[in-house]
């Protein structure tokens, strides 16, 4: 049988760039990674004479997000802490983010953490029945204000056991 | 600088423009929830505006970066509408901008989404989504207040008055856009008074105000850089601290 060792190495080095990109945080909700949040759209590595050239590809939630240039500096850094001295990262703006791209476990994540997850999007149309409280499971809910702490929440208080909570918009 | 690039710094200028301007609400608003409300839209502006300015520069091809075009542009070259540049004044009077301005951004938006120039497509197709927020929450306060107490409806309906003059301004077009509008990568605005009457009406007419009468405008020019005094002022606070301490950074 013949083996093709170069490939494997690339697969593993993708492997572990993809990896080490994908477990940085959100700075602003430090329970989410940058994959649970759907903010990581792309990892390549381009194998040159100069060694290993990886490329990720990031795009931002909103416009005016604070937290991507931490995002875009911690990658670099956690890429070439596993071992590729070469990094791009490459910003883009299209297609538009939309919260349907977080993951189940960020979801997940997310309720846990205190902040009630985004509903899903069906097209342009919002599918929300109720925003249930992070902290009773309830379903008696009511939004304090559209905007939050930061761009993506939106406040909001739960009728039942009166706790306020965040809540990451559905967008 | 070749058409696209002046095009992009108009619609970025808009965004920085008020953007500036709603960040001068931040601790003064009605309520906290308010401060946090306009700041985040302000925040969402000022994103839009980074990205149309950084591509300016870079199709121009000087070498100049969004902090040169947004610190070290004096007040001729800025070619915001004059809409977004006019004082806050009071809460009536920056909620009325908000609709009308908002109303507008997003039918501008919603259009270039489909430009034949990708990165402007790619700024629509984000920015429409905020934006859509952006116009709901005027909308909401406009309904609030136009229908509450007999002040806010005051308020509310002088707000309408003060705004009413700019909004001409925002319909007017030039040979420059209707060149890129030729091309695909640029809206015809004049196409959008109709769907944007009907809606700021709709809101009008649910918060029982009345659509300000026609008479004196401005004569329009924020698009070539001609302004109303107000933005001078504006330039000056927004630009200080960059051109006291070149280079500064923290």
């Amino acid at each position: 049988m013949v083996s093709a060792p170069t490939d494997e190495r690339e697969t593993s080095a993708l492997e572990t760039a993809r990896s080490a990109a994908a477990a940085v945080l959100d700075p602003e909700v430090p329970v989410l990674t940058i994959e649970d949040l759907g903010v990581l759209r792309a990892v390549a590595v381009e194998h040159g004479p100069d060694g290993p050239t990886v490329t990720v590809t990031v795009t931002p939630t909103y416009s005016g997000c604070p937290a991507m240039e931490v995002i875009e500096r911690d990658v670099a850094d956690a890429v070439r802490a596993a071992g590729f001295e070469q990094v791009r990262v490459r910003r883009v703006l299209s297609p538009a983010w939309t919260t349907d791209w977080m993951t189940e476990a960020g979801r997940r994540k997310l309720a846990d953490y205190g902040i009630a997850p985004p509903s899903a999007r069906d097209g342009a149309a919002l599918l929300q029945i109720s925003v249930r409280c992070p902290q009773c499971g309830s379903p008696d809910t009511r939004e304090l204000s559209r905007f939050g702490s930061t761009a993506c929440k939106s406040m909001w208080q739960c009728v039942a056991c009166r706790e306020p909570f965040d809540h990451f918009k559905a967008h | 600088m070749p058409a696209v690039a002046t095009y992009a710094l108009r619609l970025g200028d808009d965004a920085l423009v008020l953007a500036q301007r709603l960040g001068g609400w931040i601790a003064r608003a009605p309520q906290l929830e308010e401060d946090v409300a306009l700041g985040n839209i302000a925040l969402d502006l000022l994103g839009q505006a980074r990205a149309l300015l950084t591509y300016a520069g870079e199709v121009e091809g000087l070498g100049r970066t969004e902090d040169d075009l947004a610190y070290l542009r004096d007040e001729r070259d800025f070619l915001n509408l004059q809409i977004v540049e006019r004082p806050n004044e009071d809460f009536g009077v920056t909620i009325a901008r908000q609709l009308f301005f908002s109303t507008w951004q997003l039918a501008v938006h919603q259009r270039l989404a489909g430009s034949s120039d990708p990165l402007i497509a790619g700024v629509a197709g984000k920015a429409v989504k905020e934006v859509d927020y952006h116009r709901d929450h005027a909308t909401q306060w406009v309904l609030r207040l136009g229908d509450g107490t007999e002040e806010s409806h005051r308020r509310m309906q002088a707000g309408l008055e003060r705004m009413w003059p700019y909004v001409g301004e925002m319909f007017v077009t030039d040979d420059l856009e209707r060149d890129l509008v030729a091309d695909g990568v640029a809206v015809d605005v004049t196409t959008l008074r109709e769907e944007w009457d009907t809606y700021v009406g709709q809101v009008l007419d649910d918060a029982t105000l009345v659509r300000p009468e026609d008479g004196w405008t401005p004569p329009p020019g924020g698009r070539q850089g001609m302004h109303t005094e107000a933005l001078g002022f504006l330039l000056a606070e927004m630009q200080h601290l960059h051109r006291s301490h070149p280079g500064a950074s923290w």
